[in-house]
């Protein structure tokens, strides 16, 4: 697997070169992969190359991108919305020509809807903010500062709202809040693949058994 | 004899700090957690709470949370009998 750029489209007109990680033998079937969110996504990081190797060895390119904010990208991730998060993925797509997506977590709500696609363990937008926004009353109790949740939500509508170190701004909270995983993807559960979710763990962790299950699942679902 | 809950939330547990197979079953009354375990941080903590309520079909609030009902695996076992049988 390489390192390699694709050009992410601005808000603001132009591009700019984000990265992706990418396993390219110019084969006919080539996945997307939408990662795993904020401190989720760290979590998912390694199971999610892991896949990505398996996949490779059983003949899938695939195609990992940085959403724009997040990972190496220079993007402040504090001017990033839903939108430029789903054209920013449309775009990846078009450029590796990719023929189907996966999202992991809250990545699958930045899918492609035009490829055909797989939604391992989807969240909504609500609950990955419901639980950022705890971890934020927590560490402040922790600190000797009182917060409420819902002061917090109106303060992040009003004026955007650092979430376990993750600045987000108030378009995106305001779009981010009701989003959802669309129906039309495949739901892969974590009772398909077996044991518990890594993102869950308390510390980044990995599994060679969920990254055989998974690979296993999307290669005979893309089929040859 | 062990109830539901207490399975549950051992369950929980192994998945949040990645125990082995079993080694939940060794927790007592009085294994530490919060405050004891450092990759327990607030973070990890809103991890649990929430698959708690996924799992034990319950709803916690935030004002609910304290330091003595996460300290101890006893602690937090009373709190989700008392949340289900409250629900």
């Amino acid at each position: 697997m390489t390192p390699a750029n694709w050009p992410c489209p601005l808000p603001t007109g132009g591009f700019v070169q984000e990265h992706a990680l990418v396993a390219d033998d110019q084969r006919p079937r080539r996945l997307l992969i939408v990662p795993a969110l904020f401190d989720e996504g760290n979590k998912l990081r390694r199971l999610t190359v892991e896949t990505m190797r398996r996949l490779d060895a059983a003949g899938v390119d695939c195609f990992l991108p940085d959403l724009p904010g997040c990972n190496e990208s220079q993007q402040p991730l504090d001017r990033q919305t839903p939108t430029i998060w789903l054209g920013a993925m449309a775009a990846a797509a078009r450029h590796f020509r990719a023929t189907h997506a996966w999202g992991i977590r809250g990545g699958c709500l930045f899918t492609p809807p035009a490829l055909p696609s797989w939604h391992y363990a989807p969240v909504k937008a609500a609950s990955i903010l419901r639980q950022m926004t705890r971890a934020r009353i927590l560490a402040s109790r922790e600190a000797g500062r009182e917060e409420n949740r819902e002061d917090l939500a109106v303060a992040a509508r009003g004026r955007g709202i650092e979430l376990a170190g993750y600045p987000l701004g108030a378009d995106f909270y305001r779009e981010f809040e009701g989003l959802a995983p669309s129906a039309g993807a495949v739901a892969i559960t974590q009772e398909q693949i077996g044991g518990g979710g890594l993102w869950l763990r308390a510390e980044p962790g990995e599994d060679r058994d969920q990254a055989d299950a998974l690979a296993g699942y999307l290669a005979s679902g893309i089929g040859g | 004899m062990r109830d539901d809950t207490d399975l549950l939330l051992r369950r929980i547990l192994t998945d949040v700090l990645g125990l082995k197979e079993g080694q939940a079953d060794t927790f007592e009354a009085d294994t530490g957690l919060f405050g004891h375990l450092p990759e327990l941080d607030s973070m990890a903590v809103a991890g649990l709470l929430t698959e708690m309520e996924d799992r034990l079909d319950i709803v916690i609030d935030d004002d609910e949370i304290d330091g003595e009902m996460l300290e101890t695996f006893g602690g937090l076992l009373t709190f989700a009998q008392a949340k289900r049988a409250g629900a």
